[in-house]
């Protein structure tokens, strides 16, 4: 069956299966037949062919009409960080390679509430660490546009697949970068939503004041629909925020083009000056460029401590990472160490064993700088400076409406490249890293190719609970530029 | 005077008595099946989230307030990280350096009877841990405990002695019962009592070194443990051994305490603010709401029971060291408008029985009503003391009215003041030796013929009646 949907959107897709051009069973075959194919890809961890195939045939039965949510039949994936009942959630790691989910997640209950078809998980870096998908504990993910190159992490698996049209759409988690930069490396859409926006329950906590879980898809209105299903106040998470998340995928059906052009846009020239691949600074020219065309002003912000953002960063995340990650003890559930003499040697292998390097190199970093007499010198610390970044922020919202900047200072680097060199891996994230510091949302999307073909993703990040102007000027941006969205990465 | 200085604080957790656990719907249940009261929350798994109870907070604040806290209006949870197979997360979540009130405190009566108050450094929320259980080969954990919400209560370093340690600690298990936060069963565990303790020459100012004894569950555990502390510090100070600054058990078969772990091998906690939940924010309302809603409490009520029932300080502070004990007593002075009757019929009589079946006042089947009935027929003469506690028992035991009962067995008391003469005067005829004694002087004989007169009339004479004829019979 020659494959006409592959580039089709949710809404047209929903069309499809009300006027029964296509079956929700021939839909979901279309992804397995492609899942299969781009097996080398490693985007996946499990597959529910079976059960989805099943679940497929009684939507069908039971027949689409306009009232349904548009995600129903729709077949997506879930990074492997969401707990899905009755299935594994490995988080890539050896320590949860046969831990099965006791419940589901609040983003898995929305999703099945909506009725989507759930066709498998996500491969990503264990734990949720790391920025390539290469600190998977099941392999590397490959960029499906160039498959010697890394798709970026943690939420690897995810932008690959949907990139590749493995899934129609995929949530990942974001952290530090970790929805935005595996998009932006397979250039497709990935939103970072305000903290508190989407439930965090159910999602193996990495770094419990910064995660929070997004939606990647190929095109705007697929990423407003796979928000609008999950956002919104959860009794089972008290840090999310009981503001009312209004449909996006209804306001972007409006005309807004008139209240949101005349806007401004702020630009950290100064943040973003050193160490940017000139590719990468061409595409921001030209984005900024088309934004001014749009009618658009922009203007010029300051955030001096941006710069401290990283640092920051790499002290909260190992110090709630080291606790986060203390129930994995083998006590439970989880890896446990056959050969154990005691308790000590109970939890020295289990977590030894079943713990990956850079897992273990949180873990230390964390218990650091959360140990007395250090406490006050960096984590107390960081958590000052974390208040001055956003101090930074709401400064420049007296000046603009949104911020662009790169996602990342380069794109997708080579497989095992930057293995060696934590530190460099880390830069990856700089551009993304503040915006989790703030816990503000932020929406990456492609904006065209460096010349070795590789996709450039830029970042559009609004005022906080204001993901609905952000997802209104990438629309306008979209509109002008159709060939850089709605890609397919792969044959 | 002595030689040293006993300095003693104490760390008292308390499981608030609310339907659920601290941060999930768990029920809080004593006894059930080890794990059958456990969720993802309470038992750690992957990506579960902790929601606080606000029942729980209401409990904890109505402690704060009954122990005269300053309630801190923004107070935060911590993460207290150990390893522990007990504890699921890894972390017990608890209140570090913004605990929920502090400075309050709570007057002890000394035997001498002077007052003296302690201080309380701090009242904070946390949950409790699961539970390990061990048999000859394995050990397991069960975590129906687990997340089982607690206050902990820490007094300031004011106790001077193993038995001023005992009454805070009956203090504030008393307060506790009043405002009926914590069921205070000890045996099951709601109450439990870690104890600093230290010495120093007498007279100086700086603290020596502390040593902790942990799970110190009986107020006779904690007295037996601290004396042994006393006595093992003083002899080490004696011949100038440092202390050790370490964690001791108390084993109570041999009333002594042992190292468990020394200050190097302690665990470093690494407390941070726990990033699950924001900070505590009470609004000043509710506060004033609970403050104003408290019930009254033991020191209001015993200075209440001294002044409106006459009572002395001894037998006011008897019941009202008991909150059912004490109503127990209101109730039945509100039925008998008899202060010193129900009073001693109390401390005699009712407590006795309690202590015979081994039972509290809260079990005792006879209410206050139905002890009432019996304390009026005594009152109005229908049945002597003695008989009344005959009555009393089987009431007790048959369950049955004192009314019912008197009829039943014929106790009610001889009225006819001519059916009493004619046993009187069959005394005097048949007690010629007493009764001669008696009219040359020998007055205590008296006691001897009423006996007599109540022995024949089966008790149901009344002796007041009984005396007055034979002084009259007799001349």
């Amino acid at each position: 069956m020659s494959n006409s949907y592959l580039k089709s959107s949710i809404p047209e897709l929903a069309k499809a299966l009300r006027d029964k051009k296509i079956s929700a069973v021939e839909l979901c075959e279309l992804f397995f037949e492609r899942i299969k194919k781009h097996k080398d890809l490693n985007s996946y961890i499990s597959v529910f062919e079976k059960e989805s195939l099943i679940q497929a045939s009684l939507l069908d039965e039971e027949g689409f009409s306009e009232k349904d949510p548009l995600l129903k039949g729709i077949p997506i994936s879930l990074k492997d960080i969401f707990m899905l009942e009755g299935k594994k959630t490995t988080c890539a790691s050896k320590m949860l390679e046969n831990y099965i989910a006791p419940y589901d997640a609040t983003v898995t209950k929305r999703l099945k509430e909506q009725r989507a078809i759930i066709i498998g998980k996500n491969n990503m870096d264990e734990f949720a660490m790391g920025s390539s998908n290469e600190h998977s504990y099941f392999g590397p993910v490959k960029n499906p546009w160039d498959t010697t190159r890394v798709s970026g992490g943690s939420s690897g698996g995810s932008a690959a697949a949907v990139s590749a049209g493995l899934s129609q759409i995929s949530f990942g988690t974001d952290t530090g970068g970790s929805v935005r930069l595996p998009a932006s490396y397979t250039g497709i859409l990935g939103l970072k939503p305000t903290y508190g926006r989407v439930s965090r329950y159910g999602v193996v906590a990495f770094a419990s004041s910064l995660d929070q879980p997004g939606p990647m898809a190929r095109n705007v209105h697929d990423l407003a629909i796979a928000y609008d299903a999950v956002a919104g106040f959860d009794k089972y998470d008290s840090t999310t925020s009981s503001n009312r998340a209004e449909s996006i995928y209804e306001y972007l059906l409006k005309d807004n083009r008139k209240e949101l052009t005349h806007q401004t846009i702020g630009i950290p020239t100064a943040f973003m000056k050193d160490g940017v691949n000139k590719d990468i600074v061409k595409s921001f020219e030209e984005t900024l460029s088309l934004i001014k065309k749009l009618g658009f002003k922009t203007v010029d912000i300051e955030l001096p401590h941006a710069k401290y953002a990283l640092d920051v960063y790499y002290i909260v995340n190992p110090g709630e990472a080291s606790s986060n990650l203390s129930r994995f003890d083998g006590i439970r559930f989880g890896y446990r160490d056959k050969e154990y003499k005691d308790l000590g040697s109970l939890y020295s292998g289990s977590r030894g064993e079943g713990f990956g390097e850079e897992v273990k190199r949180r873990i230390m970093l964390g218990t650091f700088v959360l140990s007395a007499g250090y406490y006050e010198a960096y984590f107390a610390k960081a958590a000052k400076v974390r208040s001055l970044i956003k101090q930074d922020f709401e400064t420049a919202y007296t000046k603009c409406n949104a911020i662009l900047m790169p996602v990342s200072p380069f794109t997708a680097f080579k497989l095992g490249e930057k293995m060696d060199d934590p530190l460099a891996m880390y830069l990856s994230d700089i551009f993304m890293v503040p915006v989790n510091i703030a816990a503000l949302p932020s929406l990456a999307f492609p904006t065209g190719f460096d010349t070795g073909g590789l996709p450039i993703g830029m970042q559009l990040i609004g005022k906080p609970f204001d993901e609905k102007n952000i997802f209104g000027i990438t629309r306008l941006i979209e509109m002008e530029k159709q060939d850089c969205f709605n890609r397919i990465s792969i044959e | 005077m002595n030689k040293y200085d006993v300095v003693i604080g104490l760390e008292i957790h308390a499981q608030l008595s609310t339907k659920s656990k601290m941060f999930c719907r768990c029920a809080n249940t004593y006894g059930l099946e080890p794990n059958t009261s456990i969720c993802p929350v309470c038992t750690g798994q992957a990506g579960a989230l902790p929601v606080i109870n606000g029942r729980a907070v209401e409990y904890a604040l109505r402690t704060a307030l009954a122990l005269n806290c300053k309630v801190n209006s923004t107070s935060v949870f911590s993460r207290k990280n150990y390893f522990y197979p007990d504890l699921p997360k890894g972390y017990q979540i608890s209140q570090y350096d913004e605990p929920l009130a502090e400075h309050g405190g709570t007057e002890i009566i000394l035997k001498d009877g002077k007052t003296k108050n302690i201080g309380i450094t701090r009242v904070h929320m946390e949950e409790d841990a699961g539970k390990n259980i061990h048999d000859d080969k394995n050990s397991y954990v069960d975590l129906n405990r687990a997340g089982v919400p607690l206050v902990e209560i820490v007094s300031d370093p004011d106790i001077t002695s193993p038995e001023e340690a005992v009454l805070y600690f009956k203090k504030l298990k008393t307060i506790l019962e009043y405002i009926e936060t914590c069921d205070c069963n000890m045996e099951e565990g709601n109450l439990r009592c870690d104890a600093n303790i230290s010495l120093k020459p007498a007279g100086r100012t700086a603290f020596g070194t502390k040593v902790e004894i942990k799970n110190l569950n009986s107020f006779r555990f904690l007295e037996k443990a601290l004396s042994y502390e006393i006595e093992r510090q003083t002899k080490a100070l004696d011949v100038d051994e440092k202390i050790i600054q370490e964690t001791r058990l108390f084993d109570s078969n041999k009333s002594v305490t042992r190292a468990m772990r020394k200050k190097e091998e302690a665990n470093d906690y690494r407390y941070f603010p726990e990033p699950d939940l924001g900070p505590l924010v009470l609004a000043r309302p509710f506060i004033d709401k609970l403050s104003s809603g408290l019930i009254e409490l033991p020191d209001a009520r015993i200075k209440r029971f001294v002044a409106e029932y006459n009572l002395s300080y001894y037998e006011a502070d008897l019941f009202c060291s008991d909150k059912t004990l004490a109503s127990y007593y209101e109730d039945t002075v509100k039925a008998t408008g008899d202060t010193k009757l129900c009073s001693s019929w109390i401390q005699t009589v009712v407590l006795k029985a309690l202590n015979d079946n081994k039972i509290n006042v809260k079990d005792l089947t006879i209410t206050p009503r139905a002890f009432s009935e019996l304390l009026l027929l005594i009152k109005d003469g229908s049945i002597n003391q003695n008989t009344g506690k005959d009555v009393f028992e089987e009431m007790l035991k048959s369950g049955k009215s004192a009314k019912v009962i008197v009829e039943d067995k014929g106790l009610s008391q001889i009225h006819d003041e001519g059916l009493i003469e004619q046993i009187v005067e069959e005394v005097i005829r048949e007690s010629s030796v007493q009764v001669e004694q008696y009219r040359s002087g020998k007055v205590a004989v008296m006691g001897f013929l009423v006996g007599m007169v109540m022995k024949k009339s089966g008790g149901k004479a009344k002796p007041a009646v009984v005396n007055e004829l034979l002084k009259k019979k007799l001349g």
